[in-house]
């Protein structure tokens, strides 16, 4: 319909530009806790994460080996050879410079003094050179090659650089005691059964409210469509009390039951829905063949609302997952043994607000599971919000 | 024992009672209660199945009861009680005592402020990029990346826009791009963005609105691609503008699904928590009622206002509510 009279080709272009700017300005700020996690603490410290995707020009003071160590006679005069990373220890060998020096100098005042490659005269027949890659050659006599190493001071150029080194600290590090790992299992035992058990109970309430004939069955459906919009922070503090009153206390339990309880008239209500468009001749002759509800609802009923399930599963998944409120009512004691990684995150912004490395990676590690449970499945999360608000 | 083995290990008895108690259950009812045979084998069908809906429905009936009727009422009750003093009833106490709260006031304030803008603000976008996306070949791929914060938790995206209103001193580089744009267009110094007051509340709105396009685009997208051909050809064959097409047209037509969104986006919004809690935790009069009900109930352990300000949030969502169950029973019709 896009194709017919009426439209104008510039308009065309205006779309496809401001749908461009609508993405970037949506992802942009992902990208920039993504770059981060893969940058070192100093290139953090140092420019922000948009630098980081181009070459960046550092000044650096280095300085040669130790003369006394390394020097080595020639002729009544001596040697030292060494590259100037390698002293410094950013790299182990020459082989693995990634800096490309531009200009370099001796002294703190001209610093831009000499270009790679050329030779330094440092007077009374001194001198130096330093190549693009930071090899250096100083040669002098027994007194000017004494002491500490002579100071360099280079301006070089380096690529882009990442590192994983982040999230192996987060995620194997096991002398770490603000890793993610225990997080990041204490935050699946909570999901997988907080999204398994309300789908069982649900499926089978759906089934009996789509499909069993019995006193009372409209108001229970009205009385689900009014609890989806109850908010849980009303059941807080009355639940709690009755957890520590029948002995559940905080606790993998409680959660799993707390979770539950808030997903069920969701998952109830988009069953419920989809149930009822299932094919009413499949079901009546089953009945007459004589299979039982249990066996119409386990063979028939739920293989085809396959769909269904998958949207809410998801939607379960992603709310558990993602939810801090629950989990600090009522699964975190005070020992934090088990702590869920939304938690653990609240907690750094706290303690560690400025050291972005490891909170970027740590949210990363949080955000990376729901990422790709949604880029996976994304057809069956689309089709339970439809379900689930547009009639 | 290893965590890992100890979550599997959890798992299995938690879900594995579950489908017992349907397994057997069932099995019990068929079995042994009422078996179909003998005597009274038919007498016996009807009465398992008169009573197999509550079977079915059990677990649901008790956990809805439990975990979100019930601690309505107990709630209600709570900010009608003193604890301190042994749960006697102090009646609008709680209330009179909040009501005189600044903080109260401000949390009540800033949610206006919220129910106001981000409701609009995301519906606006989402409309925006649904009508947009639907004209272009890779619109898929640009929906699939709005829609992408949905996934994202509420702490993670606090993580992420902290990064971006991050301020550092002065003389050093800036790393989060707020600061480093404001500078950029010649501002004099720095701003730590999330304490200004009454600025920074929009600032928290952002991350909020960030997530909540994309639901909006898809809903309204679904939408838009239900309007009748016939009714938009009309509209070009009498000459209509892009525009009044757009505006004219297709808005009246989906105007029942912008309430749905509108209102599903409100109820995100009284509920919101994470995000004010994980940036400004309510200070610099960032307050909202959830954090407020938050730092009453755990903070302070006073359950009697804690109570009474959700009561307040329930009061803001009853209307949704009973116009919710009213459209579902007129469609049960």
């Amino acid at each position: 319909m896009d194709n017919i009279a009426g439209k104008k080709s510039g308009l065309t272009w205006a779309v496809h530009i401001s749908v461009a700017a609508l993405v970037l300005l949506w992802i942009f700020p992902t990208l920039g806790l993504l770059i981060s996690s893969f940058r070192t603490t100093d290139q953090i410290r140092t420019s922000g994460w948009w630098a980081a995707l181009f070459p960046a020009v550092q000044n650096e003071t280095l300085r040669t080996a130790d003369p006394d160590d390394f020097r080595v006679g020639r002729d009544g005069y001596f040697v030292l050879e060494g590259n100037l990373y390698v002293v410094d220890g950013a790299v182990e060998t020459p082989d693995d410079v990634v800096a490309d020096v531009s200009v370099w100098g001796t002294s703190s005042r001209e610093i831009d003094a000499y270009l790679p490659g050329e030779t330094a005269d440092l007077g009374d027949g001194e001198t130096m050179t330093v190549q693009s890659n930071g090899d250096y050659i100083w040669t002098g006599n027994d007194e000017q090659l004494s002491g500490r190493g002579q100071r360099v001071f280079v301006t070089a150029e380096s690529p882009p650089e990442f590192t994983l080194r982040n999230y192996q600290s987060v995620l194997f590090d096991p002398g770490n005691r603000e890793g993610m790992s225990k997080a990041f299992f204490n935050t699946l035992t909570v999901t997988i059964p907080a999204t398994i058990i309300p789908i069982l109970i649900a499926a089978f309430a759906a089934y009996a409210l789509a499909w069993m004939d019995f006193p009372g069955r409209a108001l229970l459906v009205a009385a689900v469509v009014a609890l989806l919009v109850v908010p849980l922070q009303l059941a807080l503090i009355p639940l709690l009390s009755l957890h520590n009153d029948i002995g559940i206390g905080k606790g993998y339990l409680g959660v799993w039951l707390a979770h539950t309880g808030f997903g069920l008239p969701l998952a109830i209500y988009l069953l419920r829905n989809y149930m009822v468009g299932l094919p009413r001749d499949i079901i009546e002759s089953a009945k007459v063949d004589g299979a039982t509800d249990f066996q119409i609802f386990t063979k028939i009923v739920l293989p085809l609302s396959f769909p269904a399930l998958a949207s809410f599963a998801i939607f379960q998944f992603l709310w558990t997952w993602n939810d801090l409120l629950v989990a600090m009512v009522f699964l975190i004691d005070s020992s934090g043994e088990t702590t869920v990684m939304t938690r653990q995150i609240v907690e750094l912004l706290g303690t560690r607000g400025g050291d972005w490395e490891i909170l970027a990676t740590s949210a990363f590690v949080s955000i990376a599971v729901p990422l790709i449970v949604f880029f996976s499945m994304q057809r069956y999360l689309v089709r339970g919000l439809l379900a689930g608000s547009v009639k | 024992m290893n965590p890992a083995f100890q979550g599997l290990l959890t798992i299995i008895i938690g879900v594995g009672g579950c489908v017992g108690y349907f397994y057997f259950s069932n099995q019990i009812l068929d079995k042994v209660l009422f078996p179909p045979r003998g005597k009274n084998a038919g007498r016996n069908i009807n009465r398992a199945n008169a009573i197999r809906p509550w079977l079915f429905m059990g677990p649901a009936i008790l956990a809805l009861g439990l975990y979100l009727a019930y601690p309505v009422v107990e709630t209600l009750r709570l900010s009608l009680t003193d604890r301190d003093q042994g749960g006697a009833f102090v009646g609008g106490a709680n209330y009179a005592q909040m009501f005189q709260d600044d903080k109260f006031w401000e949390a009540v304030r800033n949610n206006f402020l919220w129910l106001l803008i981000v409701p609009a603000a995301s519906t606006a976008f989402g409309l925006l990029a649904a009508q947009l996306t639907d004209r272009i070949r890779w619109g898929n791929i640009a929906k699939s990346l709005i829609f992408m914060p949905m996934a994202i938790s509420f702490v993670g995206a606090a993580v992420i826009f902290k990064l971006i209103y991050d301020a550092r001193p002065e003389d050093v580089q800036q790393i989060g791009i707020l600061n480093a744009v404001y500078l950029q267009l010649g501002g004099e110094s720095p701003v730590t963005w999330l304490t200004v007051p009454f600025w920074n509340n929009l600032f928290l709105m952002v991350v909020l609105i960030w997530i909540q396009t994309g639901f909006a685009m898809v809903i309204l997208s679904a939408a838009l691609r239900g309007i009748p051909e016939e009714t938009v050809e009309a509209a070009i064959v009498d000459g209509a503008n892009p525009f009044q097409i757009f505006f004219k047209i297709k808005m009246p037509q989906i105007s029942g699904t912008i309430v749905v969104v509108w209102t599903t986006i409100t109820i995100v919004v009284l509920k919101v928590f994470d995000i004010v809690f994980a940036m400004t935790n309510g200070q610099w009069e960032t307050q909202v009622l959830a954090n407020y009900m938050y730092d009453k109930m755990f903070r302070a352990n006073d359950w009697g206002v804690g109570s009474a300000s959700a009561m307040i949030i329930m009061l803001m969502v009853t209307p949704i509510l009973v116009w919710n169950v009213y459209n579902a029973r007129k469609e049960m019709r």
